[in-house]
């Protein structure tokens, strides 16, 4: 279970929120909604602990979550606004590390986000959506039980967008919690959305 | 541990992928080195003379050359905040790059010093000397580099910063290795400037990392 309580985050000098408060049992969903600049991906990276909240508390089943920042790393999976694909590396090499962080089978990730024939490719002629499925790969690979999400599905058609529908099920209904910051419906019933301004 | 070896051999693997970015540190060293006989003419008394500090300079300043591409690809492509949540500690993840930094630069440098110093004539006894305080200075640049890219990282301008911060640094790592190669040149003991090299890197190599990732989470941010 994942609980924010009245954090607030200040960047540079600017409130980007504050008194923010919810809670995500495990096998459910947030999605974060709101105007570009309204603090989605701040919130995300707070969530991630690569941002210090000024106020407030973060909670991993009832226990500080930011007290140790890289055991919360381990239960994170962070997708963010960029893909991490390394041009010079071919596509297995390029989640090999994930790989060998986590311990998991490279070639299931690659096959459940249908990138398989394409695993010896230099990741450099791959189009910016198979970039955007090769960094979707790592939440697979990573086996953390929270995935941060920032615009997830940007730049996928939509045969991909359902086979990232079928990934969030297999997450959720293994215990897994999602956080999801988006522009566009994302393959996620019964989600809880908060609206930021 | 084991996440701290899977850093390294990801950082080892994208620098043998950009092999022109990896030799570029080692021909630069060769070429600077090089300068100096057309530059000061040819006598072997001047050059011999001189040469434990030119290879020393010309070593530190090409140990630069990498630092600003360190931590600056992985800032940009996002890269780096998937290190922060590895798992593995900031000065952890640090102290993969300096080490990674130290294989890909350092020890090419330290295998072209040799060479380098015999086509400047520098005096046989002093080689020795010269290649034990590289051996024991190019990690301390590495460490120094490190640190100074992981505080200038996200800044603007940020390559003009780094030598700006690194160079007075690393003044006491010059000083001491081409003493120690000019005292064995001169038929003194070069040990003092050798065990003075070893504490220095004995008290860098855990307060180095440190500092480094503490720049780190100050740059994710």
């Amino acid at each position: 279970m994942l609980t924010a309580e009245d954090v607030a985050v200040f960047r540079g000098e600017r409130l980007i929120f504050r008194d923010f408060s919810f809670t995500a049992p495990s096998g459910g969903a947030l999605v974060l909604a709101g105007p570009n600049g309204s603090g989605k991906s701040t919130l995300l990276r707070m969530l991630a602990g690569l941002i210090r909240p000024a106020a407030g508390r973060v909670l991993w089943n009832g226990e500080d979550a930011l007290d140790d920042l890289a055991a919360h790393g381990q239960r994170v999976a962070y997708l963010g606004h960029q893909d991490a694909v390394k041009p010079g590396l071919t596509v297995v090499e390029n989640i090999r590390f994930a790989a060998s962080v986590s311990g998991r089978s490279v070639t299931t990730a690659l096959a459940a986000v249908g990138l398989e024939a394409l695993a010896d490719l230099p990741a450099r002629m791959l189009s910016a959506g198979q970039k955007r499925r090769l960094a979707l790969s790592r939440l697979v690979l990573s086996g953390a039980p929270l995935w941060l999400l920032d615009e997830p599905t940007l730049g996928l058609d939509t045969a991909s967008i359902a086979r990232f529908g079928v990934l969030l099920a297999t997450h959720r209904a293994g215990g897994g919690i999602v956080v999801a910051a988006t522009h566009v419906p994302l393959p996620l019933p019964d989600a809880t959305e908060f609206r930021l301004n | 541990m084991r996440i701290f070896w899977a850093v390294l051999s990801r950082d080892l693997r994208l620098s043998m992928r950009h092999g022109a970015d990896t030799l570029a540190a080692l021909l630069f060293f060769m070429v600077t080195a090089s300068l100096f006989p057309l530059a000061i003419g040819p006598a072997p008394d001047t050059l011999g003379r001189i040469a434990p500090g030119i290879v020393w300079v010309c070593a530190l300043l090409a140990a630069l050359l990498p630092l600003d591409r360190l931590f600056g690809a992985d800032l940009e492509d996002g890269s780096l905040d998937l290190l922060m949540l590895s798992g593995l500690p900031p000065f952890g993840i640090a102290a993969a790059k300096a080490m990674s930094h130290w294989i890909v630069t350092g020890v090419p440098l330290l295998l072209a010093a040799g060479p380098v110093a015999i086509m400047l004539r520098m005096p046989e006894d002093g080689i020795p000397a010269l290649l034990l305080g590289l051996l024991l200075g190019s990690p301390l640049l590495s460490l120094f580099g490190t640190m100074g890219a992981s505080i200038v990282l996200g800044a603007r301008r940020g390559g003009v910063l780094l030598p700006l911060l690194v160079l007075p640094l690393v003044t006491p790592v010059l000083i001491f290795g081409a003493a120690a190669a000019d005292a064995a040149a001169g038929g003194f003991s070069p040990h003092p400037h050798l065990m003075l090299l070893a504490a220095m890197l004995a008290a860098a190599l855990p307060l180095c990392p440190l500092a480094a990732g503490a720049g780190l989470r100050g740059a994710v941010e």
